[in-house]
């Protein structure tokens, strides 16, 4: 079964069940607007990621999902129920923060346990099922036979699973995570965001996770959505935000872009004069800005190239020849993926530019 | 000559670590020195004056009632004020460093002034404020209550220079109660009870235990506020501390140095056993 489209069941009812629904959020602190007017659905058992810089609102928009903060304006939908008025306590929801937040004081086991311990008496399970279920999410998050360790006894990464398996251990309808691998180092981030993608599609929970790092979002997500000064950009699968970004913000921000004037005319787009295989969005007339990224430039003789300039340098990196040039404004523009061939500091070279978008 | 000089060694090795910061071996001394000097020689010196007296002399200044009561007050009287003192320090404490309101930085300096304040002059106020005439003793006379020249004076003295030491050891770590604890406690269902009595006070434990012990300490040796308010009647109001003003202005050295030993044996005693508590509470709570 492909994981990736688990969260997307179009039924019987034509439309996916919605699990969460953010209905016109605002939201300010102090003077200033942190959240605009923001409506986002999620879908029961998808995974979908917030991305945006910092100061984008995305922490606050997990937050008022949470019952963290209250929004201004606008209501927090969980199924058809208004989860606006409902306190943080009574939303169920699994949230795991940047920086573990775990219980020093007590043990893996009793943190793990925690959620289920604080219920009152006639929700609480007993003992021995507490136990069991705790030793369940410790097999879960690889850590048996660390039940009896304190949190200062564990290396990041193991704290931030304990965090996940005490969010988890409450059964919660949405498991929400700030920026949760921000705290670890490159190797850990990494497996860590493998074993959350593979615990997610072992559960099905509903998952929503903000992060500022694309890689991140694009590689765990089912869904992306991009976020920017508290407005959202775009909703879609990693394939959709990067081969149709809905604005240059998206495309700025899921990667590398080099910026090249351009004129738009009957939905062809010419650089130079001469015509390039993008398509401008109809009514698009006149000078437009062309974003490419480094992979859809070419290095081409000068006599049929889009773009010119000198070699600055060339370097690989990942298997990837990388090659910066600089044209005759001072711009620095990044080639990927060519041929091989290495030019020297300082060399002419022409670019054709192979793809590319023309926002409206 | 292959003989090795290991135990030497080995008991060097575990005072001299390698370290960073260099002058381990200077700074040690000075603070044996120091510490020698300052706080062992006089005390040696009171138990030197009191084994004069003999294992069994110090034993009879012990069991004299007079002594005993005044004992069991000190003692007594002291605990029960480092309670109330630690319980009331954790309020202010939290009131100041959780809320924010107009005047929290003078209540905040005010929390300190017992600690400047000449303690007869702080005696001679209480002492005037809960005497049956007082502002505050006239009323309580009237319910029938009599605070000045009972223990319940004495009581009254111990909470009000114990109290800052309370309130300044739980301060700082009240401030740093990170939010995100209260906050992850909050989306695990937990209510704000839950949270406050699971989460947020045990980790506070060992540095409320550290200003009772302190509150206790002050509470033990406190002399001059206390004789202003107690009424010194002996068997009643008459602490261990004034026992041995009496006794030096009586010229029994012997008789003052032993009831001094005692105090000093029962307060290093109480002290070890807070200190152990909460040296097993910090082991608990995987603090350092």
């Amino acid at each position: 079964m492909n994981s990736r489209t688990a969260g997307r069941t179009d039924g019987p009812l034509d439309r996916p069940s919605t699990a969460i629904r953010v209905e016109n959020v605002s939201k300010t602190f102090d003077t200033a607007a942190v959240l605009h007017d923001l409506s986002l659905d999620v879908r029961a058992g998808e995974l979908i990621g917030l991305l945006g810089p910092s100061g984008s609102g995305k922490t606050t928009l997990l937050r008022i999902i949470a019952g963290l903060d209250a929004p201004d304006r606008g209501r927090i939908l969980f199924g058809d129920d208004d989860a606006t008025g409902l306190a943080v306590q009574e939303r169920a929801v699994g949230f795991v923060f940047q920086h573990y937040a775990l219980f020093k004081h007590m043990s893996v086991a009793d943190n793990i346990a925690y959620g289920l311990n604080a219920r009152r008496r006639a929700d609480r399970p007993v003992k021995a099922e507490i136990k069991r279920r705790v030793g369940d999410l410790l097999d879960l998050i690889r850590l048996s036979g660390f039940g009896d360790r304190y949190p200062s006894q564990l290396s990041g990464g193991q704290r931030q699973r304990v965090a996940l398996a005490r969010a988890l251990a409450v059964e919660p309808r949405v498991l929400l995570l700030d920026e949760p691998f921000g705290a670890l180092d490159a190797q850990v981030r990494k497996d860590l965001r493998r074993w959350l993608r593979e615990i997610h599609d072992r559960t099905g929970q509903t998952t929503i996770f903000v992060t500022h790092d694309q890689d991140e979002a694009l590689e765990l997500s089912d869904r992306v959505a991009v976020l920017d000064r508290g407005r959202l950009e775009q909703v879609g699968t990693p394939d959709e935000v990067q081969e149709h970004p809905a604005s240059a913000t998206v495309m700025k921000f899921l990667g590398d872009s080099v910026e090249v004037e351009a004129i738009a005319e009957g939905g062809r787009v010419l650089v130079r004069g001469r015509e390039t295989p993008v398509v401008a969005p109809a009514g698009t007339i006149g000078p437009v800005k062309l974003y490419v990224r480094p992979w859809q430039l070419q290095l081409a003789e000068p006599e049929s190239a889009h773009l010119s300039g000198t070699v600055r340098s060339s370097y690989r990196t990942q298997g990837r020849q990388r090659i910066e040039v600089v044209d005759a404004e001072g711009r620095v523009l990044a080639v990927e993926d060519f041929d091989g061939v290495r030019y020297a500091a300082g060399h002419p070279v022409g670019l054709r530019i192979n793809g590319g978008h023309v926002f409206g | 000559m292959v003989e090795t000089p290991r135990p030497k060694t080995s008991l060097l090795r575990t005072f001299r670590r390698p370290s960073v910061i260099p002058g381990f071996g200077i700074s040690f001394g000075y603070t044996l020195t120091c510490l020698g000097l300052i706080v062992l020689l006089p005390l040696a010196g009171l138990v030197a004056k009191a084994s004069g007296l003999g294992l069994s002399g110090i034993w009879e200044v012990a069991t004299d009632p007079r002594v005993a009561s005044a004992l069991r007050i000190s003692f007594g009287v002291s605990a029960l004020a480092a309670l109330v003192a630690s319980a009331f320090g954790f309020l202010v404490a939290w009131v100041l460093t959780r809320y924010r309101f107009p005047g929290r930085k003078l209540v905040d300096a005010a929390v300190d002034l017992p600690f400047a304040l000449p303690t007869a002059v702080a005696g001679i106020a209480l002492a005037s404020l809960y005497a049956p005439d007082g502002l505050l003793g006239a009323p309580l006379a009237r319910l029938g209550i009599q605070v000045a020249y009972t223990p319940v004076g004495i009581f009254i003295a111990m909470v009000f220079i114990g109290l800052p030491f309370a309130v300044r050891t739980v301060q700082p770590l009240i401030a740093e109660i990170d939010k995100e604890i209260e906050e992850a406690s909050a989306t695990l269902g937990a209510t704000r009870l839950v949270t406050l009595t699971k989460v947020v006070l045990p980790p506070l434990i060992p540095a409320v235990l550290t200003g009772f012990a302190l509150a206790f300490a002050r509470g033990v040796g406190e002399y001059g506020s206390i004789i202003f308010i107690a009424g010194n009647l002996p068997y009643v109001s008459e602490i261990a501390p004034l026992l041995i003003v009496i006794k030096l202005s009586e010229f029994d050295y012997g008789g003052a140095a032993a009831i001094a030993t005692i105090m000093l044996g029962i307060s290093f005693l109480t002290l070890l056993a807070i200190n152990l508590i909460q040296a097993w509470s910090r082991r608990r709570f995987g603090y350092v």
